[in-house]
């Protein structure tokens, strides 16, 4: 599976001192798919994509991005080759603005160069997501759906080829969800892989081809998303015997 | 680039004028103190580069200070080189302090960094007072020469060069600030990991600030022995210069560089006067009194609280 493989976790180990986060995962995203990532709180997913993004390292297992192994490489070198992520929690530049927050990876992560060009690409990126309006703004000050979008829209700043999301949905009302939806759909449609963290079955089951089912450190079941949520051990995982 | 044609001519015109000073103004004293101001603008700058731009709170300055200072004693007594010929030495050995203490500490935040820098300062202190070819604690003697070509005396020629390093350093942090380093470095200070997952070689960008910010901390002691004449590590290692380097950018402002060309200015002629007609013994007393007074109405310093002031009134 992995020759096709545009992400290919083999066999990732994770521990925390004696705490053992993930338990051999593995997992491949193709180019352009859409990908459900769920499991029960402390099961492993945001440490998955941990490891897959480079905040941290896997202990044991290989990460492939494109063929190329890049277990090791710091996560700057992740996100310059096409690995992008958003934080479940939004970690905006608080001290900028939200132009100058899509500057940063527009120049580091895409490698663009001329301030002007900069400027021009972050507004086009801005718009995109609708926040053209905040270009001046204080990121620091935006409201909660709008700092995920500035999220996301600095995620998709550094021209990414999979675009992983920390449960960028979590505590929006139900109309802020799908406008979230609709961002993700349109950047997958773009050619983005999307890797989808979420707890809202509502929203991750509509909106991923596959969904792979992590508990206790373990992907337990992987599959169409209706069949997935058929499985025993996922019902077990989900609510117990 | 208008914004930097102006900048870079209003730099040219500053050294233009302090040269012209050294010939009109005929009271040494004058230079003397400007002398202090002027390094302490270097300092303040210097610091600023890593604390400011970068989020890193360094109270070693004082180590990086002192170890321009000797580099300029040890190779002098070793070559007998003039001054200028030693700058850039002082210049090199400071900025590889500062790079390889980055290399040990940065990967610290907050109160940790801050503390690491402390201890580096107090290991070098100890280092030196134990390094006999430099004098050890008893000090070290230089004789300042009498005159110096171009300048009325060699006096009015050490508040030059200080002028021209602080025209140098000044340029330096403006030159980080607008490029595309200083937006790193701002990425950096907001928050590391989601800078990293921007792709900005969050350890590679701080290391270039510790090693510059290290560099223009060492030039500016560079001269100090020929200012004072007499150096020991008690005075080179001073409190002083690690509070004032801390203090001047937040009174002045951290975002840009002028922040703290106005907080050395501010502080550093404050005590010079108080030095004067009170006692140096004030000076930190004063230093910590005026700080205080911005970090509770101000935090934003000068620079900051003239701009919000501005704004409303434009409005």
């Amino acid at each position: 599976m992995s020759g096709g493989a545009l992400v290919s976790i083999e066999g990732v180990t994770k521990r925390f001192g004696g705490f053992v986060a993930l338990d051999g995962v593995s997992l491949a995203i193709a180019p352009g798919e859409r990908v459900g990532l769920i499991g029960p709180n402390g099961s492993g997913k945001t440490t998955l994509i941990n490891c897959v993004g480079g905040a941290l390292n896997a202990d044991a297992g290989r990460v492939l991005f494109d063929g190329r192994d890049v277990t090791r490489l710091p996560a700057h070198r992740r996100a310059r080759l096409g690995i992008a992520r958003s934080f479940q929690i939004p970690r905006p530049f608080a001290g900028m603005t939200c132009l100058e927050n899509l500057a940063v990876p527009l120049e580091y992560a895409a490698g663009m160069r001329g301030r002007a060009a900069v400027e021009r690409e972050a507004r086009a990126v801005l718009e995109s997501v609708g926040l053209d309006a905040r270009a001046a703004d204080g990121a620091g000050a935006l409201t909660q759906v709008d700092m995920r979008k500035l999220e996301l829209a600095r995620a998709l700043a550094a021209r990414p080829r999979v675009l992983i999301v920390d449960e960028a949905m979590a505590g929006l009302a139900p109309a802020e969800v799908d406008d979230i939806l609709a961002l993700l759909r349109r950047f997958n449609d773009d050619g983005i892989a999307i890797v989808m963290i979420e707890h809202i079955m509502r929203a991750v089951m509509g909106f991923s081809e596959r969904v792979a089912v992590l508990d206790a450190g373990r992907l337990i079941a992987e599959g169409a998303p209706g069949a997935v949520m058929r499985s025993p051990d996922v019902e077990r995982a989900y609510l117990g015997e | 680039m208008r914004g930097g044609a102006r900048f870079h001519a209003g730099a040219a015109a500053v050294l233009a004028l302090g040269y012209a000073a050294t010939h009109l103004v005929g009271n040494e004293y004058y230079f003397f103190a400007g002398y202090t101001v002027l390094q302490y603008v270097v300092l303040a700058t210097a610091w600023n580069i890593l604390g400011g731009y970068t989020g890193y709170v360094n109270f070693g300055a004082a180590g990086f200070f002192a170890v321009g200072a000797y580099t300029v004693v040890a190779l002098g007594k070793l070559t007998g080189w003039p001054l200028p010929a030693l700058l850039p030495a002082a210049a090199v050995v400071s900025g590889l302090l500062g790079l390889a203490a980055g290399w040990l500490t940065l990967r610290l935040r907050g109160v940790y960094f801050a503390i690491a820098t402390l201890a580096l300062a107090i290991v070098l202190e100890t280092a030196v007072t134990n390094w006999d070819y430099v004098g050890g604690a008893a000090g070290a003697f230089v004789v300042r020469p009498r005159e110096a070509p171009l300048f009325t005396s060699y006096v009015a020629w050490l508040f030059w060069l200080m002028l021209a390093l602080a025209v140098l350093a000044v340029c330096a942090a403006r030159a980080v600030e607008t490029s595309r380093l200083g937006r790193g470095l701002a990425a950096v200070r907001d928050d590391e990991q989601a800078a990293e997952s921007a792709g900005v070689p969050t350890l590679r960008l701080k290391l270039a600030a510790a090693g510059l910010s290290g560099m223009l901390m060492g030039l500016a002691g560079a001269p100090l022995v020929y200012y004072t004449s007499y150096i020991d590590p008690l005075s080179a290692f001073n409190l002083e210069y690690a509070v004032n380097s801390v203090a001047m950018p937040m009174i002045g402002g951290t975002a840009t560089w002028l922040g703290p060309v106005v907080g050395a200015v501010l502080i550093g002629s404050l005590q010079q006067a108080a030095t004067v007609t009170i006692s140096s013994e004030l000076n930190l007393l004063i230093v910590g009194a005026v700080l205080i007074v911005f970090v509770v109405a101000a935090p934003e310093g000068v620079v900051g609280l003239a701009r919000r002031l501005l704004a409303r009134r434009r409005r």
